[in-house]
């Protein structure tokens, strides 16, 4: 458990300023000229060397990302863009640094992007957070008025210019290459890759597209230390990382916590417990929505880190967990989880494209049972058939819940499908849709 | 060279190329439907999957780098599994409506469902439907078949410069569309029929006529514009049913202009299938016999000097050829092929042809455009400095014009001024302009005909050879100074010297009663009313336009699908077309009723056969001897007028587009609005 010590995310439920005055207060801007004057190589090696990983969802070495940037000066700019797109159901994590912390998402934007030779960092917002972005932008107005930005930022000798961009509404827009092509003004479509974005990004110039947490966190960990950093945790899943409990708790909230602490505890913790008790628990999505859930033989015993969830097959994703009680309809859940990702898909490669609305169509009839039970095995070679066939990362989002409610509940859809062809007689499929069906698909 | 090992086969193939190329090289059949090869890369389709040993999972064989010793597999069962599933994709929302697709046997989605799919569906869910859009008289739509490859988006906004089309929605709803319903501006929108890999987009104009299967394919030369666009000819029974490009990377990459692909119903209308013969101011049908004997006997006692002969934008070689020495054999020194009037420098070759050649372009790192309007001249080759504009980058390579551009030509250009004295301020010292000629190695000039149908045109052409002297456009290894003309037949005919002769008349010197005897070889495109009323006018031709509502005698000949023959496109490049049908009813090829006539005339040409005639080509288009045009007769003044883009519609250029109704409703649709007062 982590010890308000060590806490990153000070003002995380703003009970206190989040303006400059009060982010002063805790620390921020302090010495932010020395941090910088260690130097370019100095910043990239302390955050390799504290172990952080991505908080986007993927889990990649923030620091080791930094330093696929082009070494020395280059003819052409480079560019920080921060991901603030958080736009994954059930997750709401970022939203509470841009709006109680955002002067620590500045200072630690001037201080990557000097780690990676960048004189201007863009931030992707989320079109809906509107307060947010308002907020972010006071912020920022404060910094330039402070000299914290602009020319010779905070004294640096670094010039720095942040911008906001605010999205407008696609999800897709928070995968890194597709929200390149939105900030350029393109439909918001993930890019091939290679060429990655270090090589090639934001106009063709070599771009750092990180999470607003995994950059939120760098000044802190400059300030104290790679060592501290790298301390919390499990090894290889090191530090504190933001997390969101939604769902069937008694109290929802997201809050700093370790990495690597037991799934249980957490959800005791910070969550006040299962709705009911936890023998009420059904099953746990442990990472927004993308990847498989957990059942609750394994909620007993899994820490909430990135390589324990793997080992279950599923996944950390963006941590913020949604909890589900036995009063839940779990296949309703998922099928609503594939009418999401169906809407979102971009339409760009065939697989996802065709993939997910084939999907959603089919687990809509397994909502009623109105299926037979092959093709609960049909169903799932369509989401292996999308999984890694695509562009970007959205199909395998799209096929690993239904992957994961195969795996852990196909006693439940099988008894579905059986106790609806008893209710409609004959053994036979019976194809007219239900009135249930109509509406969802009236509703589309 | 990178060595990569496709399959357990070493390739080499250059640094930079796609891991697809590679498979390629090492003899292996991918299946794509974005991937285009002359198109930027999509990576949509997913059809091209393979396996590269060490990466976690299959990759886009279109847009992967190939690198040193990497491990390529193109058939393993994770391949296999990949196709089939893509395939199963792209076909659970199509409509599987082959039997009434025009796509049909020539559909890479059939095709490669055939080759690589399941066979079965396992899909049962209502399937998708797309409103069908409206993209003009040329291109149908049939959007439910689309498969999103997004080679049309591409196709408009690189190769044709033309960003009209676009995918709006997304996932399942995304359409491809113009957002805001408009008939295409492109000149070159039915290329697109050729990049669909399916049957969303098919011939407007020829809904439903034919199945693939069922043509004959003859290879031909487009005539509709002076690029000698390479092109297959696909005809059923004694009709042409279709006209696609082939491949020409020296000529025309794999494009075809609209108007080369959809004029094609005019050669079933208006067309001249039999002699008539001016009797009592009425044209009556004759027969061959006595529309040669008429001509036999007007032209008893008429000298030479009083028979004139010009020859029509369309004409090919041989014919121009076997006119040619029948004038002579007559004593005719009026000859000309210049019916819009044009001047050449016809003491070298290089002077009146694009004589960089088309490809050319490809390497020009400036350009000046004096008179022309690619697009309109040439449209495949207006996509050609598109290629190489885009290629060049941002300031790459500075166009200038000189003269009006009409509608925009798809490249940034800076405007020079619009008439000759802009040419001279051009070449006055320390203009920026001629500073980036300069800079440039291979500075490239294109002089179109607005800049030599004029007056001054003697002197504006000295003032294009001093000036590309100047910039150094032509030295030993390059050669800059182009002529961009518009008449297929123009080159050939210069080539073959069918010009006035030693005190012969021009084209504007045979009207008004300038000769006796005139010799119409598809001659529409010069002031017909001009000649005078007694003047005896044959006409031979193929279609019943100007020339032959003032003929006397009309002796039906052969339009270029009907005949077999050669044409000179403009860089000069000699290129043979072949019959691909016969001629309407009693209509023969050219060079057989010059030749015929010539007997009777008693002036019999010395060939039989095309193959004699073109034994005498050979000799016939020897180089012509260096000799001033009539510059020195006019006055060296430049005027002011502007150089004259042709007013004509694009759309409407010659006697067999004016009697198509396709190019008559293009022409319509891309018709300046009229003005209309306020409602």
């Amino acid at each position: 458990m982590l010890s308000d010590k060590d806490r990153i995310f000070t003002n995380l439920y703003g009970q206190n300023d989040w303006r400059l005055a009060g982010a002063r207060a805790r620390g921020d801007w302090s010495d932010t000229a020395e941090l910088i004057a260690r130097g370019r190589d100095a910043i990239v090696n302390e955050m390799k060397a504290s172990n952080l990983r991505g908080r986007g969802g993927a889990g990649f070495p923030t620091g080791l990302k930094w330093s696929f940037m082009p070494k020395g000066d280059g003819p052409v700019p480079r560019y920080l863009v921060i991901n603030g797109d958080e736009s994954e159901p059930g997750t709401c994590k970022d939203r509470e640094i841009l709006r109680h912390e955002p002067h620590k998402l500045i200072e630690s934007a001037l201080l990557a992007s000097f780690a990676m030779g960048a004189h201007a960092a863009y931030i992707y917002i989320r079109g809906e957070f509107f307060n947010e972005a308002r907020h972010l932008q006071i912020a920022i107005d404060e910094a330039y008025d402070a000299g914290l930005l602009g020319p010779n930022a905070a004294g640096s000798g670094w010039d720095f210019d942040f911008y906001i961009h605010r999205g407008a509404g696609a999800y897709i827009c928070g995968e890194e290459t597709a929200l390149l092509e939105s900030l350029e003004g393109k439909k918001g479509q993930p890019r091939m890759k290679p060429p990655f974005p270090a090589g090639a990004g934001l106009y063709g110039c070599p771009t750092t597209v990180n999470n607003v947490e995994s950059i939120s966190v760098a000044s802190t960990i400059l300030r104290r230390g790679a060592a501290w950093f790298a301390g919390l945790g499990r090894p290889n899943n090191c530090g504190t990382k933001l997390m969101a409990i939604s769902g069937h708790v008694n109290t929802p909230c997201v809050f700093e916590e370790e990495l690597g602490v037991p799934l249980r505890e957490i959800i005791e913790k910070h969550g006040g417990g299962v709705r009911g008790g936890w023998d009420n628990l059904l099953a746990v999505i442990p990472g927004g929505c993308s990847v498989p859930l957990l059942p609750k033989s394994v909620c007993e015993t899994v820490l909430m880190d990135f390589d324990s969830l793997r080992a279950e097959r599923s996944g950390l994703g963006t941590a913020c967990m949604i909890v589900m009680d036995k009063s839940t309809d779990i296949i309703k859940a998922i099928a609503r989880f594939s009418q999401f990702f169906k809407h979102e898909s971009c339409g760009q490669c065939t697989p996802c494209r065709e993939g997910t609305g084939w999907m959603m169509r089919v687990m809509n009839r397994m909502v009623e049972g109105r299926a037979e039970i092959e093709e609960i095995d049909m169903l799932e070679q369509v989401t292996r058939q999308v999984e890694g066939h695509t562009i970007c990362a959205l199909g395998d989002a799209a096929a690993w819940p239904i992957q994961g409610l195969i795996r852990h509940f196909r006693p439940l859809m099988e008894e579905r499908i059986h106790n609806y062809k008893r209710l409609h007689g004959g053994a036979g499929r019976i194809d007219a849709p239900s009135p249930a069906t109509l509406a969802t698909l009236a509703a589309e | 060279m990178v060595r990569v090992i496709v399959d357990g086969t070493p390739v080499d193939v250059p640094a930079g190329s796609s891991a697809l190329q590679a498979c390629e090289a090492a003899g292996k059949e991918i299946p794509r439907f974005c991937y285009h090869e002359r198109l930027s890369v999509a990576g949509n389709c997913r059809m091209c999957l393979v396996e590269v040993v060490r990466a976690p999972k299959p990759v886009a064989s279109c847009g992967f780098p190939v690198a040193e010793g990497m491990e390529i597999k193109t058939d393993t069962e994770v391949v296999r599994k990949a196709r089939r599933s893509v395939m199963e994709f792209l076909l659970i929302n199509h409509p599987l409506d082959c039997p009434i697709c025009d796509q049909g046997g020539e559909c890479d989605l059939q095709d490669q469902a055939y080759g690589y799919g399941s066979g079965v569906s396992r899909y049962d869910e209502p399937k998708r439907a797309v409103t069908d859009k409206n993209l003009g008289p040329l291109v149908k739509t049939v959007m439910t078949r689309c498969i999103q490859c997004t080679r049309c988006v591409r196709f408009c906004a690189e190769v044709a410069g033309t960003p009209e089309l676009g995918a709006v929605s997304r996932g399942e709803n995304m359409e491809i569309t113009t957002y805001v319903e408009k008939a295409l501006t492109s000149e070159l929108s039915g290329n697109l029929i050729d990049i669909c890999p399916v049957g969303a987009l098919t011939s407007k104009p020829g809904a439903f006529q034919q199945r693939p299967w069922e043509l004959k394919k003859t290879d031909a030369i487009d005539v509709m514009d002076a690029l000698g666009t390479n092109i297959q000819i696909q005809a059923r029974g004694g009709e042409v049913k279709r006209i696609v490009p082939r491949v020409n990377d020296e000529v025309n990459e794999e494009w075809l202009s609209d108007k080369g692909r959809f004029a094609i119903d005019g050669l079933l209308r208006r067309r001249l299938d039999r002699p008539w013969l001016k009797v009592h101011g009425k044209l009556q049908a004759v027969s061959w016999q006595d529309a040669f004997v008429a001509i036999a006997r007007r032209l008893e006692g008429v000298p030479g000097s009083r028979i004139g002969a010009i020859v029509g934008d369309l004409c090919d070689a041989e014919s121009m050829m076997a006119l040619r020495d029948l004038m002579i054999s007559m004593g005719s020194p009026n000859l000309d092929c210049r019916q819009d009037g044009a001047h050449y420098d016809v003491s070298d070759r290089a002077n009146y042809t694009f004589s960089s050649g088309i490809a050319g372009i490809d390497e020009a790192d400036a350009l000046l455009v004096i008179g022309a309007n690619p697009r309109h001249d040439a449209p495949v080759l207006n996509a050609r400095i598109r290629k190489r504009y885009l290629e060049a980058g941002r300031g790459g390579l500075p166009i200038g014009v000189i003269g009006d551009m009409g509608s925009d030509p798809t490249w940034a250009y800076e405007s020079l001024g619009a008439g000759a004295s802009a040419l001279a301020d051009l070449m006055a010292d320390g203009n920026p302009f001629l500073e980036k000629l300069k800079a440039a190695k291979r500075p490239m000039i294109i002089v179109g005909q607005g800049a030599l149908t004029r007056d001054d045109s003697p002197v504006v052409l000295e003032a294009c050879a001093l000036l590309a002297e100047t910039v150094g456009a032509v030295t030993d290894e390059w050669s800059g100074l182009n002529v961009l003309h518009t008449a297929a037949s123009r080159v050939a005919a210069l080539d073959l010297d069918f010009l006035p002769a030693e005190g012969g008349r021009s084209v504007r010197g045979m009207l008004s009663g300038g000769v006796d005897v005139l010799w119409l070889l598809g001659a529409d495109e010069f002031p017909v009313h001009g000649i005078g009323p007694d003047t005896f006018v044959i006409y031979q031709g193929h279609h019943g336009d100007a020339g032959a509502a003032r003929a006397d005698v009309i002796l039906p000949g052969a339009a270029y699908t009907e005949k077999q023959g050669t044409w000179v496109n403009t860089e000069g490049r000699v290129q043979r077309g072949f019959q691909a049908v016969f001629p309407p009813g009693e209509a023969r090829e050219d060079w057989r009723i010059l030749r015929a006539v010539s007997d009777v005339l008693g002036h019999t040409l010395p060939y039989d056969t095309i193959e004699a005639l073109r034994e005498r080509l050979q000799v016939g288009a020897r180089h012509v001897t260096a000799r001033r045009s009539a510059a020195e007769a006019l006055s060296d003044s430049v005027l002011s007028k502007p150089f004259a883009s042709s007013g004509a519609s694009y759309y409407l250029t010659n006697p067999i587009c004016r009697a198509s109704a396709t190019m008559q409703e293009c022409a319509s649709v891309h018709a300046p609005h009229a003005a209309v007062a306020a409602e």
